[in-house]
């Protein structure tokens, strides 16, 4: 079992560091795990991407072009990226940011209006992991567990504080539109 | 009294340069510095591309060739792993002052704890004496056969005079080896630059104004005479920069 | 021993430290600076040296200081900088010196761009500067084999006293994976077991010279044929090459680096699609592991390789199958990663072709 991921949105959006608390997620779980950012000028305000494959085997490509999960966070990635996700794969789109209904009916597209969520519950700036809770929700990528464990690996101890405020904005994907 | 014996960081090996040549005066003023410091032992030399390629036969320490300019790099690399030996480049002014311009002075920069001796004769020797950027303004070479013009190739590099303006400079210093008091001189701005590198103080660069009677065409008495004439006033000797940077 | 997840380019920083590399010399380049990166922040922790250069040139020869004095040093950059570093590498060649050099390759020619390529190999295999010499490559394919590959480039290159290079390329460089260490004390290294480093003889031995200017012809004759007569004992001992599926493979796909992983890829849809592949993926790419990948192509009636380039390593296999076989060829350049399913369809249509 692999599942293939692409994040996308602008830089400083926090889509390399969401990609890699999903890569940690797998890590944590035991299983194998790949991360692959874009790179280049294009990182300093332009579009991010980054590609994270999970898998229970030996991951061949990290590079992924057809992914069964995408999480898109801007409109000119969601446009290049949208047709790319697989037969029956996932969509996770902010709503607040892209206007776009997809007209696909092959694939499962939920629609969270993550950003201001993050700005009305004072966590500004994590709508990306608002985005990654609808993931685990959505597909059980996760156990709980390796969710903490990994955001006390990937979080420094100088900034603890973050730790709970990153695990309400995964809460906060997961139980929306319950 | 003065010591007329061989200092024992020279070895045996006779010395290929042409009679007249200065190189013979200042390996011995480097070697009698090693031997009064008692440091032959303890110090890594780097030798140029150039006439002094092959100053790696000459002294009795280890010895390492480097590429055409790099010396600086070079010494860096062994100095940054050894910091408590002694290293120092023996370049000339090709080597120093134009391909390896860059590694000078951010050797300098870096205030690296080394010594570079420059010779400055304002030619390249090895290769047959072509244009070197210290020739002077009018001066013949193979690559000038109408006088180096300013026009074309551009002013002369004042080596200590850039150095001066460097943070990372605890000695810049301009010597000569015409006669004994400037050997004097000389000799005392290498051991100066030996004792800042000892002290950890900083980037040593002493410039011997040197002569190549074979390029310039000259006897060896007429070569001394017009480096006076001609070098000095363009070049002129003295301590441009002293001080510990550290 | 703890699975930690790291970018290529840190673990192998991570593992040059643990295999004692005192000093690092290096110079801003995408897609490698994250080694440098590294280097500044964890050598001054273990009494290492991390230098910035003012250029690839100095870099290099910053490399050649450090190893005549004994010292077990690096550089790193990414491909024009690399070709900076020819001459460096030629004199270290040429003086017998061990060291290490890894490019992080990017598409070229000229200052290209900055996304992955394999577009450097023949400059790494047979270019690496001027003059009669050879060195070791080495190509790792995941970032685990980036560390594990490190070591290996240290103690070889010390053991045969001349330069190997890690040929990795941007997507190695910049992915992150599990990568394990193993538990070892981190010791710098020294000159202790070099009796030829220019260190400083303590006046209890004659001077050492590094040194490889030989004006005279057959002086120098005699030091080159030295040196290949060493190599042969590379070749004899270090040939590497991971072979996949390929007992009774009718195609073999031939790749290196990151492009052997899109190609296994392709490999293993092949097989599901019934058609008999397999992998041959070298590990080192000079000395070429001719021997093994004669071995791996014993069923095929057919080889494909597979590059980030527009075909350099095609000629090694043609080389080393001694034109056996028929040897085709499929590659993306200019910093574009081939897709597996690319890689697929070239196969069945070599397969389709029979």
């Amino acid at each position: 079992m692999t599942e293939e991921i692409i994040l996308a949105g602008f830089g400083g959006q926090g889509i390399l560091f969401a990609g890699k608390m999903l890569a940690y997620f797998g890590l944590m779980d035991g299983r194998e795990v790949s991360w692959l950012p874009s790179y280049g000028p294009e990182m300093r305000g332009g579009t991010a991407n980054c590609s994270v494959c999970i898998s229970d085997g030996t991951i061949c490509s990290p590079l992924v072009t057809e992914p069964d999960i995408l999480i898109a966070m801007n409109k000119p990635s969601y446009d290049k990226f949208i047709n790319t996700v697989k037969p029956g794969g996932i969509a996770i789109i902010d709503s607040f940011l892209i206007d776009d209904r997809c007209e696909r009916d092959d694939i499962k597209c939920f629609y969270i209006p993550a950003t201001p969520m993050a700005v009305e519950n004072g966590i500004t700036g994590m709508a990306n992991i608002i985005l990654v809770g609808k993931l685990v929700k959505e597909t059980g990528i996760a156990s709980a567990e390796a969710i903490r464990q990994a955001l006390e690996k990937i979080i420094p101890p100088k900034k603890a504080n973050l730790i709970e405020s990153n695990l309400k904005a995964i809460e906060m994907g997961q139980s929306y539109g319950q | 009294m003065p010591d007329f014996n061989k200092p024992h960081a020279l070895t045996d090996v006779p010395m290929h340069y042409c009679p007249g040549c200065t190189h013979g005066i200042v390996h011995r003023l480097v070697a009698e510095v090693i031997d009064e410091m008692g440091i032959e032992g303890d110090t890594i030399g780097i030798c140029p591309v150039g006439c002094s390629v092959m100053a790696y036969d000459y002294f009795n320490c280890d010895m390492i060739e480097a590429a055409h300019g790099r010396a600086p790099a070079v010494a860096t690399g062994v100095k940054r792993a050894n910091p408590d030996k002694f290293v120092f480049t023996y370049q000339g002014d090709g080597d120093l002052a134009a391909i390896g311009t860059a590694e000078t002075v951010h050797a300098a920069t870096r205030g690296e704890n080394i010594t570079a001796i420059f010779i400055n004769n304002t030619t390249y020797g090895m290769t047959g004496g072509q244009m070197a950027p210290t020739t002077l303004p009018g001066q013949v070479t193979q690559t000038t056969p109408y006088g180096r013009s300013t026009d074309v190739e551009g002013f002369p590099v004042r080596v200590c005079e850039i150095l001066s303006q460097v943070s990372g400079v605890a000695l810049a210093e301009r010597v000569t080896v015409t006669d004994p008091a400037n050997v004097r001189k000389a000799k005392a701005a290498i051991r100066k630059g030996f004792e800042f590198q000892k002290n950890k103080q900083g980037f040593s660069l002493i410039e011997v104004l040197s002569t190549c009677p074979t390029n310039w065409g000259k006897s060896p008495v007429e070569s001394l005479g017009w480096l006076k004439e001609n070098m000095i006033p363009y070049y002129p000797l003295g301590v441009y920069k002293e001080g510990a940077i550290r | 021993m703890e699975r930690m997840l790291m970018k290529g380019n840190e673990a192998l920083a991570e593992a040059a430290i643990r295999a004692g590399c005192k000093c690092f010399f290096g110079y801003p380049i995408t897609p490698q600076t994250e080694i440098s990166a590294y280097m500044a922040k964890r050598m001054p922790k273990v009494g290492g040296v991390f230098l910035q250069a003012e250029s690839e040139v100095a870099a290099i020869n910053m490399v050649y200081g450090c190893a005549s004095s004994g010292i077990r040093c690096m550089t790193s950059s990414s491909s024009p900088g690399i070709s900076l570093k020819g001459e460096g590498v030629s004199y270290i060649a040429g003086s017998d010196l061990p060291a290490v050099i890894v490019n992080v390759m990017r598409g070229g020619p000229g200052l290209g761009g900055i996304q992955p390529s394999q577009s450097d190999y023949w400059q790494a295999t047979r270019a690496m500067g001027h003059g009669d010499f050879q060195i070791i490559v080495y190509a790792p394919s995941s970032v685990q084999e980036m560390a594990d590959y490190m070591g290996k480039a240290f103690n070889m290159a010390d053991r045969f006293r001349m330069p190997a290079l890690i040929l990795a390329d941007g997507l190695l460089g910049q992915m992150m994976e599990p990568v394990v260490f193993e538990d070892k004390e981190i010791k710098m290294s020294d000159a202790s077991d070099k009796p030829w480093a220019a260190s400083g003889h303590g006046n209890r031995r004659p001077h050492n010279i590094i040194n490889s200017l030989y004006l005279q012809a057959d002086e120098l004759e005699t030091y080159n044929v030295e040196r290949f007569k060493r190599y042969e004992k590379v070749k004899e001992e270090l040939p590497e090459l991971e072979s996949y599926l390929c007992e009774d493979a009718e195609i073999v796909v031939a790749a290196y680096g990151s492009v052997a992983r899109l190609a296994k890829a392709a490999v293993e849809q092949a097989r599901a699609e019934g058609i008999k592949a397999g992998l041959a993926r070298p590990i080192t790419l000079y000395p070429y592991p001719e021997r093994e990948l004669r071995a791996a192509c014993k069923t095929a009636k057919k080889v494909l390789v597979t590059e980030m380039s527009m075909g350099q390593m095609v000629d090694d296999v043609r080389l080393a199958l001694e034109c056996r076989l028929p040897v085709e060829f499929f590659g993306r350049t200019g910093g574009v990663v081939p897709k597996p399913s690319e890689i697929l369809a070239k196969v069945k249509v070599m397969k389709g072709a029979e």
